[in-house]
């Protein structure tokens, strides 16, 4: 029998959220998957903290609700303790561009074989709008209600500079590219980050921005690092350009887990190895 | 009783430490119990390192004032320890740095006679610190062959040379006792972890703690374990959580400034329930403090650091035999009561190298972590008589493994309503006891010294070996929580009985254990109080404690 994938926790978005986009997105994977013969039981979603992470509450599938900005380094815990296991992150633009900025770029140098999908709506919508790292200059928030006077950073580029294998970015509105963009970035062999552009309907409702600058790249990703560049450099979440959607990058290296797996010694082989330590100490 | 202390200085970069562990092993191998103390600046090259090692026919974790024999690599050491000096002491020096040394040795012309490199020009110092005690050239060959795996032969040329310019002067008689294997504190943490069935050790690199790291990094392959070294302290203890929430037994290390930067990731793990072994290696404070000195300034910090209220486990081994034993133990009692577990040490317990027993009782294991019977739906956070929800990892079959840092219900989905809350928090209390119950079943405060003596000096972790000696030769008796959370009150009264004068030896400045105790309702006299970066010493705590009255 199928898994029933929602909950019974009850939704708190605010109506027109972008997270039920991404949310119906993640659903229909898993369901996928589980029509394609693969187990629900090996996956495991890991969440920061923020309006994204509430996606643990309402997935009825593993999930370790961290800290905020601290997803990552527990999902490269977990991958590292069963690479067996399919681990995705949910987190927000403030939860992993500011709290755990070291932790993302640190999961993207190491290749670690997780897939993080950023839910940008630029702005925190949890602790009632603030400017995030993904804000434009000048963005009243509400710690900044003259404007910011600091320039967004640009995550694509930061990613690409990182030595991510595989970038890319997605919008809510745009449902079928997410997915397998999302899907993609499952499958990629090493860490995979997909920015995904989402509106916050109460604090950040840019959909009609979004909807007449998004356009789409050609489907598959190029390993051409400087193209990838140039392209990530075209919108600078500040100022008014296309905005590109689809894969920047993608190169296949080995993967932090697959470098990393331990050959196991049970009890009487560590004994051993304690006893001629003590041997050798003496 | 026979013992002797030898004090070995030179440059930062001279090798003092290896040529330290050479005495030491001489020594064990002449029968005597080692305690080796290694000082040292926080810098790589120049600054004054020493080690000072003792050697006793009966255990030892702690140095006394005077040292019988200097091996001096430069002259700086000589004049730096002047106070350590009596009539008798023997120095042997390098000729070619110092003028004046009374047995002075040609480093320079044996080894260019034997065409060896710098670097073993303290083999020279060795041989003749060997022959000027009497130590036969038999056991200098062998501990070199022993623990010299590679250039044995040249080593041992040159130690020869030297080894044939003196006659014996100051006798180290030998002794009944077998050789025991020398181990650092550090290393005797890392492989109790290993007994505890340690999978991971994650960790970012700070002394005192940065020995576990090297050694079991070392060691992985042996011991079958992956070794992590993290971008920061946050990362460290949030990975140590994901392998354990995929059914990895982890553990961190650390330092009271890296510490600092998981108290969050401690609260994840006490409102997550997930069980985590934490090595807190403690430096003199505050801040950046003496990064490379000593001090038991962090109690307080790690009894209440976490926001909210959840149960952890406290043990302070008192040297590298309970480090072995308490590491074990300590991973047991984390998964058994799914709760943190701190193993609270100190520079000179860290860094000290010890003589340990390697047939000494190890940890006794009633049942394992409570798992999952596979009854669906799975719970993590079933609500029981004991507040233990058995335990699955993701993967398992049919088993929706959902961990939270919000309040949450039974299954792991966050809930704010009242009830739930007062629930679930009572479900963690009722956790707290259940650990409670378990140390009961466990040697959590330790008594030695005169049983029947109405003064008692009561302190913990590496001050253990000072006060013990102190105790010795006062006539007093020494009561050391060897668990201090849950603070092990009935246990600490009954070693009271008796007891009519209380003194807290402690080595930070507010009497930490003495607060701890006082809460408790225990009446402490006196307070005797080290702050200064450098352990008791054996003479230094005796008048101490003649200061304050027995």
């Amino acid at each position: 029998m199928p898994r029933t994938l929602i909950t019974g926790a009850r939704n708190t978005w605010c109506p027109g959220c972008g997270n039920f986009a991404l949310q119906h997105t993640l659903k229909n994977l898993l369901s996928d998957r589980e029509k394609e013969g693969k187990s629900l039981d090996d996956v495991v979603l890991v969440l920061g903290i923020g309006c994204h992470a509430k996606i643990a509450d309402y997935l009825n599938i593993n999930s370790f609700y961290s800290l905020h900005g601290r997803s990552i380094p527990a999902a490269t815990g977990i991958k590292l303790a069963n690479p067996d296991l399919t681990v995705i992150c949910c987190v927000g633009d403030g939860d992993a561009y500011a709290e755990g900025l070291d932790h993302l770029i640190f999961a993207a140098k190491r290749n670690i074989d997780i897939t993080v999908i950023v839910h940008n709506n630029r702005v925190y919508g949890l602790t009632t709008g603030q400017y995030t790292p993904t804000s434009p200059i000048g963005f009243k928030g509400r710690s900044t209600p003259a404007g910011t006077v600091e320039y967004p950073l640009n995550p694509v580029e930061l990613m690409l500079a990182s030595g991510a294998g595989f970038i890319a970015r997605g919008y809510t509105r745009k449902m079928k590219l997410l997915k397998g963009l999302i899907r993609a970035g499952i499958a990629h062999k090493g860490f995979a980050f997909i920015d995904v552009l989402q509106i916050c309907a109460t604090f950040f409702p840019a959909t009609d921005y979004y909807d007449s600058h998004v356009y789409e790249l050609p489907a598959t990703g190029s390993g051409d690092f400087e193209a990838a560049c140039a392209l990530a450099r075209e919108w600078d979440y500040n100022s008014d350009a296309g905005i590109a959607l689809g894969t920047f990058f993608t190169r296949v290296s080995p993967s932090f887990d697959e470098r990393m797996i331990p050959v196991l010694a049970g009890e009487e082989v560590r004994e051993r190895a304690i006893r001629e330590l003590f041997d050798a100490r003496m | 009783m026979n013992e002797v202390s030898v004090l070995i200085g030179g440059k930062a970069g001279d090798g003092i430490n290896s040529a330290g562990a050479m005495v030491a092993q001489l020594l064990n191998h002449l029968g005597y119990r080692i305690y080796l103390y290694f000082d040292y600046p926080s810098l790589i090259r120049g600054g004054h390192n020493f080690a000072i090692i003792r050697g006793s026919e009966r255990d030892v974790g702690t140095c006394r004032n005077h040292v019988d024999f200097v091996l001096a690599l430069n002259e700086e050491t000589i004049e730096r320890h002047k106070e350590k000096y009596t009539q008798k002491t023997v120095f042997i020096s390098n000729r070619d740095l110092i003028k004046n040394g009374a047995y002075g040795i040609p480093v320079k012309a044996i080894l260019a006679e034997e065409k060896a490199p710098v670097i073993m020009g303290n083999s020279a110092l060795i041989g003749g610190f060997a022959k000027a005690a009497g130590i036969e050239w038999e056991v200098v060959d062998a501990v070199f062959r022993r623990h010299i795996p590679k250039g044995a032969d040249l080593n041992l040329a040159v130690a020869k040379k030297a080894f044939d310019l003196f006659d014996p002067v100051q006798l180290i008689k030998k002794s009944e006792n077998p050789p025991q294997p020398l181990v650092s504190g550090n290393e005797a943490i890392g492989l109790g972890l290993i007994r505890g069935g340690l999978d991971a050790y994650v960790s970012y690199p700070m002394t005192p703690s940065s020995g576990i790291l090297h050694f079991l990094a070392e060691q992985k392959e042996r011991f079958g374990i992956t070794v992590v070294h993290p971008e920061n302290e946050i990362a460290v203890i949030l990975m140590a959580l994901g392998f354990a929430y995929a059914g990895k037994k982890s553990a961190i290390g650390t330092s009271g400034g890296g510490f600092c930067l998981m108290t969050e990731g401690l609260s994840l793990a006490g409102m997550a329930e997930i069980p985590i072994v934490l090595v807190v290696s403690q430096r003199t404070g505050p801040s950046t403090g003496l990064p490379t000195y000593t001090g038991q300034s962090d109690l307080q910090f790690v009894l209440h650091a976490g926001q909210g209220e959840f149960p952890r486990m406290i043990v302070a081994p008192g040297d590298a035999q309970e480090a072995l034993l308490w590491s074990e133990t300590a991973m047991d009692i984390a998964w058994k009561c799914q709760c943190p577990a701190f193993i609270l040490v100190d520079k000179t317990l860290s860094e000290g190298t010890y003589s340990l027993d390697p047939a000494a009782a190890r940890n006794t294991y009633g049942a394992g972590p409570l798992l999952w019977d596979g009854k669906i739906p799975y719970r993590r956070y079933e609500d029981t008589a004991s507040g233990l929800s058995p335990m699955a990892f993701p993967g398992a079959k049919d088993a929706v493994v959902k961990v939270n840092s919000y309040m949450h219900d039974e299954a792991g989905i966050t809930a704010e309503d009242a009830e739930i809350s007062n629930q679930m928090t009572k479900k963690r209390l009722k956790k707290w006891e259940y650990l409670i119950e378990v140390m009961q079943g466990y040697p959590g405060v330790l008594q030695s010294g005169k049983s029947d003596a109405s003064t008692a000096l009561l302190c913990w972790g590496s001050v253990k070996g000072v006060c013990e000696e102190a105790a010795a030769e006062l006539g007093l008796r020494v009561i050391r929580p060897v668990v201090l959370a849950p603070f092990p009150i009935d246990k600490i009264q009954k070693a009271l009985m008796g007891v009519k004068r209380l003194i807290v030896v402690e080595e930070n400045v507010t009497a930490q254990l003495a607060a701890l105790a006082e809460r408790h309702g225990i009446i402490i006299h006196e307070k005797i109080l080290r702050y200064d970066g450098r352990p008791f010493t054996v003479e230094d705590l005796v008048s101490r404690v003649k200061e304050v009255g027995i």
